[in-house]
């Protein structure tokens, strides 16, 4: 991608002094000032509700009435609460289900097949089946939600197509509401790791897979002992983006299944609002919404410490 | 350039060089026709949702299945294609899009110069915590969001929700502009100071009119994903006046879903065309967008 690209490629001369002459605090921080409006907008509305809901989620704030304007302060009574309720537990583990079947599974393997194929075919059909694809991950996601929804339903296209095959189709949304979203998940956003991948792989040199060719390494053998070590950092990479972008998921899941049947595709940003709103427990809510801003919080930290990004 | 080289969204991904073809290295045809089936296979399941909306929104008689129109019409089109359905939210939609993006890039800008530019003491440490910032799921935040905006009286407030998208799609736009920045030659702005112009002088009629694709690849990504976005408005507008194409196309499917199968896909069409133009058009800039570095000459 071209921002990174080109971030390397040009000596930049930071360091250079446009004016030499002014006393050196007032230059640092006119310097600075170009900053301001960025800081000012992150602070107040990045910064704020994070801080927000660290504080929201130690009071009882309800949506509406005496308690919405008047909260209680009650400790972690929240915390308690959600860290003893099985409803909590089962949306972790629909979370953990949802990230790890559609994202890191699901996308990373197909956007890997994927680059892999369009290399070795031809290419007419390289072009279109890679338009359908990236088509499929620029549309407005409630688009792509509306699509799969058809295509999921009891009349839908997959029953109609399994019919066809004289197979008995089901009520995919309502008795696989799970199996449902992750597979649109995968549908929607496998063009990203498709995208890294294809740019991953143009980068493996030719000579070196070939002298494994020669070196009498079949395709498998090629694949997995040359080609994934010289991508591990695209792949570890890709891992950590997929699962960071799948664990904030709202829109497709609640346009398709609504977080149901009851809760059983509710993952953890759906359940913080059906409590906040359906319940009307903003508290309860805003409590969910930390412990799931802290867990992304601790794969950004793991991102960036073990990958290290250059900020240069 | 081949529509699959630009990963938009990923800050961390290595260079893309062109495609290379391997010259020596012998492909069998039969691999080569193996391969392509079972590509064409996946791009099938690609398409088969892709299909119905097209095909549902040409048949005034659509069903969730995807069914060929007997007599394709623009029915469907015409009907949604009014003020109240359509044309208001698609207007609002424009309104914070634009609004978004416009601050965005105007503050990412005059972020970045000094980023790109200077040795500062705090620089590295901000950059990391653009880059944590950018991976946070925005989405998990929006119920304290949501009592955050009602304390401080911005509910169903247009200009409170785009601060607040501008505010979200920051880190990522500082980040590319930013990198944009990088590229451009510090020399050319040298001979800027030597002639007497100031920093932001130099900023405004050097550095941004050789960076115009780099700025147009920000601005379009963060037109794009606040033109998608559905849970912000979501949570924080709610009079029907107020709401974009995104809320409003989800309020027919609650409303009108179940019976009006073809106009919800005509409107899913009206709504996602933009997007899918703007695409198109992110890629003709990005290839252009290496082309800056011939402006130093000798």
């Amino acid at each position: 991608m071209a921002d990174l690209a080109l971030s390397t490629t040009v000596d930049r001369g930071r360091g250079i002094a446009p004016r030499p002459r002014r006393p050196a605090r007032r230059v640092a921080l006119t310097r600075a000032l170009p900053l301001v409006p960025a800081v000012a907008l992150l602070l107040l509305f990045l910064a704020g509700p994070i801080v927000y809901s660290l504080y929201g989620s130690l009071t009882n704030t309800a949506l509406t009435g005496y308690k919405a304007a008047n909260p209680d302060f009650i400790g972690l009574d929240n915390y308690a609460a959600l860290f003893s309720s099985p409803e909590f537990w089962k949306s972790v583990w629909l979370t953990v289900l949802f990230v790890g079947a559609s994202a890191v599974i699901g996308q990373n393997v197909l956007g890997m097949l994927l680059a892999l194929l369009m290399r070795s075919s031809v290419k007419p059909l390289r072009s279109i089946v890679g338009g359908l694809v990236v088509t499929a991950w620029v549309l407005p996601e409630i688009v792509a939600a509306f699509a799969l929804y058809a295509f999921f339903s009891t009349d839908g296209t997959l029953n109609t197509i399994l019919g066809r095959v004289g197979l008995e189709g089901t009520t995919w949304l309502i008795t696989f509401p799970m199996f449902a979203v992750i597979m649109a998940n995968i549908w929607r956003g496998t063009a990203f790791s498709m995208m890294v991948y294809n740019a991953a792989l143009s980068e493996v040199p030719p000579e070196i897979t070939e002298a494994a060719e020669i070196d009498g390494a079949g395709p498998f053998q090629r694949f997995f002992r040359i080609t994934l070590p010289m991508i591990r950092r695209s792949i570890s990479t890709n891992l950590m983006l997929t699962t960071l972008q799948t664990l904030g998921v709202f829109t497709l899941i609640w346009v398709m299944t609504g977080g149901g049947p009851g809760t059983a595709s509710s993952t953890l940003p759906v359940l913080a609002y059906q409590q906040a709103f359906k319940f009307s427990q903003v508290g309860y809510g805003t409590a969910i919404a930390t412990v799931t801003l802290a867990v992304g919080a601790i794969f950004s930290i793991v991102y960036i410490k073990a990958l290290k990004p250059e900020v240069d | 350039m081949s529509v699959v080289d630009l990963p938009v969204s990923t800050p961390v991904v290595p260079p893309t060089r062109k495609e290379r073809t391997a010259l020596a290295s012998p492909r069998g045809r039969t691999s080569r026709w193996v391969s392509s089936v079972i590509l064409g296979l996946i791009g099938l399941t690609f398409l088969v949702p892709l299909a119905w909306i097209v095909l549902a929104s040409l048949n005034p008689s659509a069903t969730v299945g995807v069914t060929w129109p007997g007599n394709p019409t623009f029915d469907n089109f015409t009907s949604v294609f009014t003020w109240e359905q359509t044309l208001l939210p698609l207007w609002n939609s424009t309104v914070i899009s634009m609004g978004t993006a416009v601050i965005t890039v105007v503050v990412s800008v005059l972020a970045a110069y000094p980023l790109s530019r200077y040795q500062m003491r705090f620089r590295k440490s901000f950059l990391y915590g653009i880059l944590f910032a950018t991976c946070l799921p925005i989405t998990a935040m929006m119920v304290p969001v949501y009592a955050l905006f009602v304390n401080l009286h911005l509910l169903d407030s247009v200009p409170g929700t785009i601060f607040f998208m501008a505010a979200t799609s920051l880190p990522m736009a500082i980040w590319m502009t930013k990198n944009f920045m990088d590229s451009v030659p510090i020399s050319l702005e040298e001979a800027a100071w030597v002639d007497g112009a100031s920093a932001m002088k130099a900023l405004l009629r050097i550095v941004l009119p050789l960076m115009r694709p780099g700025l147009a690849v920000v601005f379009i990504f963060v037109f794009t994903m606040a033109w998608g976005n559905f849970f912000v408005p979501f949570v924080l507008l709610y009079s029907p006046e107020n709401q974009p194409a995104a809320v409003a196309i989800f309020d027919f499917f609650g409303t009108y879903g179940s019976v009006a199968y073809g106009k919800l896909a005509a409107f899913s069409i009206l709504y996602a065309t933009p997007v899918l133009a703007l695409y198109l058009l992110v890629q003709r800039f990005s290839g252009g967008s290496f082309a800056m570095a011939g402006a130093v000459k000798g």
